[in-house]
């Protein structure tokens, strides 16, 4: 019998000619933070609706804290909980109203609804504003009672979709508290997330899905030391640029890339200073004087560019097909 | 395994009972948290009352002689009451949308309860808000001429009937809701069907005066079978003499198409909430 928390299996859900998801394969153990990531449209909010009953999927199965989403969906209900992508709490109810109606829907006495109401509540520091009309929060409240709406069955598995998008930084750190707390208490989160620093911040393991397939998976720093070590980038004047190009790529060879959004080369450095010394040697020959030259570690956001194929290659035969 | 599947496959009759009650009391406290709500509900049926009575009272009235102690507003009301069962029906449909939209739906689909415990505890919340809306529009009526010559209690009978019609019409409109999924096409497309079903019918007129053709329909369908039941009930016999059906053929034919629409709008809409997609 499997004890996954999450276990999905060839999910296929198109919708027209759009395939929002195309043979998804996921599985992880329960205790853990799962953050999923991907460009707009990856199909992120469909696998989602897909693990929590909201969409039957084309193709493929779906298993959620044991128990089959598709034949037995009530079941899968009793043990998940779901913050979906915009908040979804009645206006015209208080906070506590939203939170009390949900624990009586979960089963609990009025009593106990209204108990479990006020510690969620608590917890998402909502308190004061807990007998105000939800037409009267800002949009930050909202999403922090649709939070603690997710939170009020007790959830073995909670799916938090953009859980902290629209929320201010400070709110952000104690939501990222919040969920650490809750994984202590045994539960676990799929959450998806367009700040990559979150994912790295929190996630135990990190999925990467694009045009509805799992390109890339493993903790986060497997999936950095996929990247090879450390990334030199700097930036020259636009005159220079072609310049710096060539001269590099005849130097260095494949796999240096240019940003031109942030107009950043960088050329992947797996022996560190030795890529860096090199880079400066070539300038060098080349009389070239960049106006930035730095050598650091690889984030999430390059590993994401690079897998997703956001990033512009400079070079035709850019590595890492994996 | 199999013992575990029947146990939890879906939830019991209980259970649904429980979470109906649970959202009709979210739908009760909105209806009382936004006034517009119950207000226009209410404004819209008077003001045809007292339009259709001061308007059209003088003539129609004329037709009718002494009949019904002479005021066409004792001919009127009961049909009022049915079109207000109609008109309010709609809002099944734009609210469910509402909801939809808000997201709310998809929160209670990711809840463990009934299927059928969101709509109907839609239908049910609005069926209350039409029971008051009718009532005050009775008020109104007693205020302009209005003496229910069957009676007090027979007229509170025919109020119970009509709500039980505006709930079996608030399934139609959930499955209206459902399909069209926008609160801007819900209430347009909510309206279509109604038109017919009240033009054509004995809401404002006796049926003798249509075209033949029409006749047939307009004398079975399920609007002009209720404003006739209201009116054998609350107009007592001077109407029922005028009929071919008596007051029990009446009821039970009215009871009938109530039965008919919820059997059969009822289940689809339930099948359509659980695989819309929002
Ligand atoms: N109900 C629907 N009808 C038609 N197309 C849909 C529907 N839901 C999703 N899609 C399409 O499926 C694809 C995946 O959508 P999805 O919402 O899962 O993406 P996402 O990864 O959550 O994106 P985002 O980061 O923007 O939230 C998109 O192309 C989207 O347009
Ligand atoms: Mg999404």
């Amino acid at each position: 019998m499997s004890t996954a928390a999450v276990r999905a299996e060839g999910v296929i859900r198109h919708f027209g000619d759009v395939k929002a998801l195309n043979g998804v394969s996921i599985e992880f153990e329960p205790g853990m933070i799962y953050g999923l990531l991907g460009p707009n449209g990856a199909g992120k909010t469909t696998l989602i609706r897909v693990l929590t009953t909201l969409l039957r999927p084309d193709a493929g199965t779906a298993h959620v804290a044991g128990v089959d989403v598709l034949a037995n969906p009530t079941e899968a209900r009793r043990r998940l909980g779901l913050a979906g992508q915009s908040a979804a709490v009645d206006e015209f109810l208080t906070g506590e109203e939203n939170l009390h109606m949900i624990g009586r829907l979960y089963g609990l006495s009025k009593r106990d609804a209204r108990k479990r109401a006020d510690e969620v509540l608590e917890r998402m520091t909502l308190t004061d504003a807990a007998n105000r009309q939800v037409k009267t929060y800002s949009g930050g409240m909202r999403r922090r009672l649709d939070l603690a709406a997710s939170m009020v069955g007790r959830p073995e598995v909670l799916f938090l979709d953009e859980p902290t998008t629209g929320i201010d930084p400070g709110s952000r750190i104690d939501i990222w508290g919040l969920m650490a707390d809750l994984v202590d208490d045994g539960t676990t989160i799929l959450m998806t997330t367009q700040y990559l620093e979150e994912a790295d911040q929190l996630a135990d393991r990190v999925g990467v899905i694009d045009d509805g397939i799992l390109i890339a998976e493993g903790t986060a720093d497997e999936l950095k030391d996929e990247m090879g070590g450390s990334i030199v980038e700097l930036s020259v004047r636009d005159a220079d640029l072609e310049n710096t190009l060539g001269a590099l790529t005849s130097a260095l060879g494949a796999g240096i890339s240019f940003d031109a959004g942030r107009k950043l080369i960088s050329v992947p450095a797996p022996n560190g200073p030795l890529e860096l010394m090199a880079v400066s040697r070539t300038l060098d020959a080349a009389s070239l004087i960049p106006t930035q030259l730095e050598i650091r570690k690889p984030t999430l956001d390059d590993v994401f560019l690079k897998i997703t194929g956001n990033g512009e290659s400079a070079s035709t035969a850019a590595g890492g097909e994996s | 395994m199999t013992t575990s599947l029947v146990h939890t496959r879906g939830v019991g009759l209980k259970q649904a009972t429980r979470d109906t009650g649970i959202i009709v009391k979210r739908n009760a406290m909105r209806n009382v948290r936004i006034p517009q709500l119950v207000l226009f509900a209410t404004v819209q049926p008077v003001m045809f009352l007292l339009l259709f009575n001061y308007v059209f009272g003088g003539s129609i009235g004329l037709a009718l002689g002494d009949a019904y102690g002479g005021k066409y507003i004792n001919y009127l009301l009961p049909g009022m009451l049915v079109q207000t069962a109609l008109f309010s029906s709609i809002q099944t449909a734009v609210g469910l949308t509402e909801d939809l939209a808000a997201g709310v739906i998809d929160r209670f689909r990711s809840l463990p309860i009934a299927r059928s415990a969101v709509l109907a505890g839609r239908t049910l919340a609005d069926m209350t808000r039409t029971l008051v809306v009718m009532t005050l529009l009775l008020a109104v009526g007693f205020l302009v001429g209005f003496d229910a010559p069957g009676g007090l209690l027979r007229t509170l009978a025919g109020i119970c009937l009509c709500a039980l019609f505006g709930f079996s019409m608030s399934w139609v409109m959930a499955l209206v809701g459902l399909v069209v999924k926008t609160p801007e096409a819900a209430n347009s497309a909510g309206f279509l069907p109604l038109f017919p079903l009240m033009f054509a019918s004995s809401i404002f007129v006796p049926p003798e005066t249509l075209p033949s053709w029409m006749k047939g329909f307009a004398s079975n369908q399920p609007v002009t079978v209720l404003s006739d039941t209201l009116r054998g009930l609350i107009l007592g016999d001077e109407f029922l003499a005028t009929q071919s059906r008596s007051l029990s053929e009446l009821i039970l034919y009215s009871l009938f198409w109530i039965g008919a629409i919820i059997a059969v709008f009822a289940p689809l809409a339930v099948r359509k909430y659980r695989r819309t997609v929002s």
